[in-house]
């Protein structure tokens, strides 16, 4: 039998290793799994690289992981507000930022989720964050060469999920979630209900589950208002 | 009013008059994105009746307005993550979707706020200096890069007066020869191979004044 429940937070954060590269879903605070993240900051796991569209803006789970000094590396679009914690670090050149624009992040995903390990792109094309990359002209027009972004681990916030890790999302909290859990090695998801197997609609399934390793079912609270 | 070169009897349009003249140019069926500020102002004032589908990076065809306060669904954020509505046909995607709806060209306006324009097309709108603290993009190069036209909403000039339209951005590019107009707080301008063309005017301005608070060159049309 295919069974990919774990019982606990823990369970589903365990074993993620010193250095990885973690995709974070979310798009603020909504879609972003809180109790991963919060299982994550006890699990331990140091010298991380986190790609995540923002620094922690609504929630202060991820300022957490910053302020224990777990994360090296911030691959990020929209660092704004950006929380007391990674300021300092960034200040004191202690984190590393890779600002690279939305759909770019969005677009190095899914690139490594399809086995694509690099693409052009006309987004940058002529400013700073192109600097030292390959342009190439095609049909008249620039683009600017962008690697996959590959990942060890995606922390993913589903609204519905089934043992094999089938998942449907909710509202905008779908956003970078169904990309991402496509993209790493190892893809955790938290979600809000778990359904008997046959219980969600094959027509709906927006993220089939042979993307994912691991559900775990958190009754989560709704996003704050915003 | 401290705009310098207009004198008293100019009557510059207000956010509103902004958002509404802009409005007007949109027709029925468009796609369009709209960016932070200014740009939000725009629903608003699109004709009853005439149906537009507003964007959101975020993963929304179909945004609506925001809802009251006590119906207020906190899994709908826009591209600030404010809560927002649905309206009746509207769809939801995920990020690589809706970045591939902008970067493929499929939306038909795009509507950011600037500092600067540049006579070529070139846009500044997200950094302001070549080292900031923290540096933030978001979505404003996807957007400026890939959307079919870009028209740029924003005040002629700087609090302090300093021409935003100009020959060359200062600042750090978000892209380069892509802005087709410009809305601003005293004309309305298009961006052409033969340079800055003005095709409207709010009351009371001339081309002679408008050209004295704009640094490139400013041509008549129409």
């Amino acid at each position: 039998m295919i069974d990919k429940r774990v019982a606990s937070i823990a369970d589903a954060v365990a074993g993620v290793k010193d250095g990885s590269v973690v995709l974070l879903g979310g798009f603020g605070v909504v879609g972003q799994p809180q109790e991963l993240l919060g299982g994550l900051i006890e699990q331990g796991a140091r010298d991380l690289t986190i790609v995540s569209n923002n620094a922690g803006f609504g929630s202060p789970m991820l300022p957490k992981l910053f302020a224990l000094g777990r994360v090296a590396k911030l691959i990020c679009s929209f660092p704004r507000p950006t929380p007391p914690a990674f300021e300092e670090l960034f200040k004191a050149g202690k984190i590393t930022l890779e600002l690279v624009p939305q759909g770019t992040i969005a677009e190095r995903i899914r690139a490594a989720a399809v086995g694509v390990p690099a693409f052009y792109t006309p987004t940058a094309v002529g400013t700073r964050l192109a600097e030292g990359k390959e342009i190439r002209e095609f049909d008249g027009r620039n683009y600017v060469m962008e690697r996959a972004l590959h990942a060890d681990v995606a922390l993913i916030q589903a609204w519905r999920a089934d043992r094999w890790g089938n998942l449907t999302y909710r509202g905008t909290g779908r956003n970078f979630n169904p990309v991402m859990a496509m993209a790493a090695s190892l893809t955790i998801v938290q979600t809000r209900h778990m359904v008997e197997l046959g219980e969600l609609d094959p027509e709906s399934i927006v993220t089939p589950g042979i993307f994912v390793n691991r559900v775990v079912h958190v009754e989560s609270p709704d996003p704050p208002p915003a | 009013m401290t705009t310098r070169g207009i004198d008293d009897v100019v009557k510059p349009w207000d956010r509103q008059q902004m958002a509404a003249r802009l409005a007007r140019d949109i027709p029925e069926g468009w796609y369009v994105n709209l960016g932070l500020g200014l740009p939000t102002l725009i629903p608003d004032y699109i004709p009853e009746g005439r149906e537009v589908v507003f964007h959101s990076e975020n993963g929304v065809l179909g945004m609506g307005p925001v809802p009251p306060k006590d119906h207020v669904d906190t899994w709908l954020v826009n591209a600030t993550k404010q809560n927002i509505t649905l309206v009746k046909g509207a769809s939801l995607f995920h990020h690589a979707d809706s970045f591939g709806m902008i970067r493929g060209g499929h939306l038909d306006l795009c509507v950011l706020g600037a500092y600067e324009v540049a006579e070529n097309g070139d846009i500044a709108n997200w950094a302001t200096s070549q080292n900031d603290a923290v540096p933030a993009v978001g979505g404003a190069m996807d957007l400026s890069a890939g959307s079919k036209r870009l028209w740029v909403l924003m005040e002629h000039t700087t609090k302090d007066g300093l021409p935003r339209i100009v020959s060359r951005c200062a600042y750090p590019l978000t892209a380069a020869c892509v802005v087709k107009r410009v809305y601003t707080n005293l004309a309305v301008i298009d961006v052409t191979e033969r340079g800055f063309e003005v095709l409207d005017m709010a009351p009371g301005v001339t081309l002679e004044s408008l050209q004295a608070c704009t640094e490139a060159k400013l041509r008549r049309v129409g």
